[in-house]
């Protein structure tokens, strides 16, 4: 059997192959600054704070670059989702590992991940045609904050709980005997014991539900309405940057379509962020 | 005297506990309901529109009438050129970070740090870099070839990462029979690595398809909009999830054939996930059985 | 470290016990059978321990040890598929019986596992948690705090720093710490599972001090591989053997018995090393 590549050549094409992957980041990196950098120059750093709107138009000069209400849309969504789904999710997680029956745990833990995997597109679409009819009755126009949130919410639950309940299962078994054998019940153990011993873990979750969370578009742009506004109210309509890219994007033009870009890149260092911060939490061992 | 009987003491201690397992088993209640709801409207709204008319015929009227057919063909292409790419490079790369570069070596970790970074970010920023590198830069115009390279630009990070597990589940044992027997790296790889990893392979697959199925808002700038049956990969084409959106935000009366698309759309993921579990689950298996040594 | 070995002095459910070798039964195990769904594991086992008596249990590894203590407190009730027949009584008291409250049940007989397991919090946390679970208040809780670290020796050791963690402790010291936690809920039975074993020997022979101690004001069980230590620590002793794959008891009596004129040909060959 003759050997088709020698060593050294498969060496040096599977180094290629994770250059290139490797690389992938930087690529992106390289081209959102690329085509973000004349933004910078012509409409200048301080416009995306202090300008009256958002009314962008491809000369600089005649459109206004207000990117604040949206940066606080996408806050405040992110914000309402995670207090949702933070504690639903880490207490799903905890259903599953010790107040639901084997069998209904396996089930359980089956539903979150095909609830994991619907497409974000599926669930805007759900939304916008059974939640925000009912928000509307509540208050028009239904299309909200609210809504958006509540959606994000949904969607983020089941990454929240999956990571939850991976992070429940590094806790180690004689910790719970030893506080079985010392007559604790269940919830005073879960309370007392294993939360506080799995901290790193669930905190990972929810920054990476967090993440999740930030950069969804699809979703929260069928249902929160896309006014480009400071949200009021739990119900004023609300524009996200992610939406606000989406939309756009078609036909934006020139300083316009440089303006998209640097929200893109500016949602990148968002999200990389809670990566690397949800990285760093999952490596610190707890004394 | 041992008082075994329920006692006062710690009274309060079982109060809490009982609320607590009520709250829990609540919660679990609650999402699963959510979950039959969701399903349910989608079921019973879709499933009128569901044919083989819908699933092979062309859209009508902005897609109120008609069918999904080429949609269906675009999306599977867009799927195709996806896995085109991603399916090489990404073995490639696992294979390079499971045999080539154990821990500590500087270039693999560098390669793993960055693709950690790759898997998180939005998938409206792939849209973008796939508008400007593919679309723009490239020339390749708004296409199906644009929107599978996009793709494969997301789906890289999940596949190589089932990939390397698929890989660090074969034994050691292989390896060293092999390198004793003197036969060279690429024959280990390719005749009995590979082949054992085949599972976690065909998983890290499925995943990824899952993953690219789902996706929306990075084809919508780099695979564009247009529904017509496409007639090779340099035209532009709409995928399942764009024309749901589509069909939902900007085409009064097109809540019917978003259901039914919808609804495809969520069976094909069903089917893929359970193939995902099927494979996944026949490798612990073996494993348990020690088939793979 | 408090060598004084006259049990009036320290507080315990007992003031003063009974001398071990006037037989009081504490618990009574007859015809007990364990099994891990259709695997047996004990069979036909019966054995009485007595009150204030530190009972060794011997006999190579994999003749159902571990799994006889863990009926004691209804831990196997944790076990998926396993059943425990026969009958346990504690003070006349079947503990399967429907009316036991088992968390009750867990208080009163104290289990110390092989490998010393405090929670990672502080040495503080450890103590009280349990006590507070089981309706203690503040105060007593910080008085019986000190009164079992005191009893268990960590007092000096660990008084200074009550707050930092329970893991920042050696090894042996983990282990007394698990037994200060344990003695802390005034238990009137302590089940041992090689409480020894994961120690190096200077904690080991600290530990076996503390049981030596505590024996007369609680009923000991201690399950151990090391026959020296048993000698040196039990009034009773149990020996346990395999045979067709099933746990069984050989022989059960006092200290003296098992180890200088054993019954059985099975425990002679075995406490002299020829066999297991």
């Amino acid at each position: 059997m003759f050997p088709l590549l020698s060593d050294p050549w498969l060496n040096r094409l599977l180094k290629l192959c994770a250059g290139m992957s490797g690389a992938l980041v930087l690529l992106i990196l390289i081209f959102l600054v690329v085509e973000s950098v004349p933004a910078l120059s012509s409409i200048g750093l301080f416009s995306f704070f202090s300008d009256p709107s958002w009314s962008p138009a491809e000369e600089a000069s005649q459109g206004s670059f207000n990117m604040v209400p949206m940066v606080a849309g996408t806050l405040w969504a992110t914000l309402l989702a995670m207090l949702a789904a933070g504690p639903v999710g880490i207490g799903l997680a905890i259903y599953c590992h010790y107040y639901a029956t084997p069998v209904m745990a396996k089930l359980f833990r089956k539903l979150l991940e095909l609830l994991a995997g619907i497409p974000s597109v599926v669930y805007g679409f759900w939304g916008l045609t059974a939640i925000v009819p009912i928000l509307a009755k509540i208050h028009q126009p239904g299309a909200s904050l609210l809504a958006g949130a509540m959606i994000l919410g949904i969607m983020i639950l089941p990454t929240v709980a999956l990571v939850a309940d991976s992070a429940l299962f590094q806790v180690p078994r004689e910790l719970i005997q030893g506080a079985t054998a010392l007559g604790m019940r269940p919830w005073s153990m879960i309370w007392g014991v294993i939360l506080p011993t799995s901290r790193a873990g669930l905190f990972t979750g929810l920054l990476l539900g967090a993440g999740r969370a930030l950069g969804e578009t699809m979703a929260i742009l069928m249902v929160s309405g896309n006014v480009v506004q400071h949200p009021e109210t739990l119900f004023s309509p609300i524009r996200t940057l992610t939406a606000n890219i989406a939309l756009e994007m078609a036909y934006a033009l020139g300083d316009h379509r440089n303006a998209l870009f640097i929200s893109g890149l500016l949602l990148m260092i968002m999200v990389t962020t809670l990566v690397i911060l949800a990285e760093l939490a999952g490596r610190r061992r707890y004394d | 005297m041992i008082e075994l009987q329920h006692t006062g003491a710690g009274r309060s201690g079982g109060l809490a506990d009982k609320m607590a397992g009520f709250i829990f088993k609540a919660m679990a209640l609650g999402v699963a309901l959510l979950f039959l709801w969701l399903l349910t409207d989608l079921v019973r709204h879709g499933l009128g529109s569901i044919s083989v008319a819908f699933l092979t015929e062309a859209p009508r009227n902005a897609g109120r009438e008609g069918g999904i057919g080429p949609i269906i063909v675009s999306t599977l292409s867009i799927l195709g050129v996806c896995l085109a790419t991603v399916l090489p490079l990404g073995m490639g790369t696992a294979v390079f970070l499971g045999e080539f570069a154990p821990p500590g070596h500087g270039f693999g970790t560098l390669v793993r740090r960055s693709l950690d970074v790759l898997a998180g970010v939005p998938s409206i920023v792939f849209g973008l870099f796939g508008n400007a590198f593919f679309c723009v830069y490239l020339g390749l115009g708004f296409s199906i070839l644009s929107g599978g390279l996009t793709l494969a630009c997301m789906v890289l990070p999940i596949f190589i990462r089932s990939c390397e597990e698929g890989l660090r589940a074969v034994p050691s044992s292989m390896r060293h029979a092999a390198a004793a027997l003197g036969m060279s790296r690429f024959t280990t790889l390719t005749h009995i690595l590979l082949p054992a990893a085949l599972p976690g392979l065909a998983v890290g697959l499925v995943l990824g398809i899952g993953r690219a199925l789902a996706e929306t808002a990075a084809l919508i700038f780099s695979s564009g909009y247009v529904d017509r049956m496409p007639q090779s990969i340099h035209d532009s084409g709409r995928s399942l999830s764009i024309h749901i959106y589509e069909l939902s935000m900007n085409v009064a009366g097109g809540d019917g054939a978003a259901y039914g698309s919808a609804l495809v759309l969520i069976s094909m993921l069903l089917v893929i996930n359970g193939l995902a579990s099927h494979i996944a689950g026949k490798w612990l298996g073996k494993h348990q059985m020690g088939e793979l040594g | 470290m408090n060598l004084d070995r006259n049990p009036s002095f320290t507080a315990g459910p007992m003031l003063s016990g009974p001398p071990c070798c006037t037989p009081h039964p504490h618990i009574v195990v007859k015809n007990l059978s364990v099994r891990y769904g259709s695997v047996s594991v004990i069979d036909d086992l019966s054995l009485t321990f007595n009150k204030g008596c530190l009972t060794t249990l011997i006999g190579p590894s994999g003749c159902g040890k571990t799994s006889f203590l863990s009926t004691l407190n209804r831990m196997t009730d944790l076990i998926p598929g396993c059943g425990v027949g026969g009958s346990i009584c504690i003070e006349g008291q079947n503990i399967h019986n429907p009316e036991v409250d088992v968390v009750s049940l867990r208080r009163q007989v104290g289990m110390i596992f092989q490998k010393p397991n405090p929670f990672p919090l502080s040495i503080r946390r450890n103590l009280l948690l349990p006590l507070r679970e089981h309706g203690v208040g503040k105060k007593e809780g910080a008085e019986r705090m000190e009164e079992v670290l005191t009893q268990t020796g960590l007092w000096h050791e660990v008084k200074d720093r009550l707050n930092t963690s329970a893991l920042s402790l050696s090894g042996g010291q983990q282990q007394r710490l698990c037994i200060a936690r344990a003695l802390a809920l005034k238990p009137e039975i302590l089940l041992l599972d090689e409480p020894c074993s994961a120690l190096d020997p200077i904690a080991t022979g600290v530990v076996e001090d503390l049981l030596l101690e505590l024996k007369g004001r609680y009923t000991l069980i201690v399950v151990t591989h090391n026959l020296a230590q048993a000698r040196r620590l039990a009034d009773h002793a149990a020996f346990f053997w395999v045979k067709d794959g099933v746990g069984h008891l050989v022989e059960q009596g006092s200290s003296d018995q098992i180890f200088q004129h054993p019954e059985e040909r099975l425990t002679q060959a075995y406490v002299n090393g020829r066999t297991g």
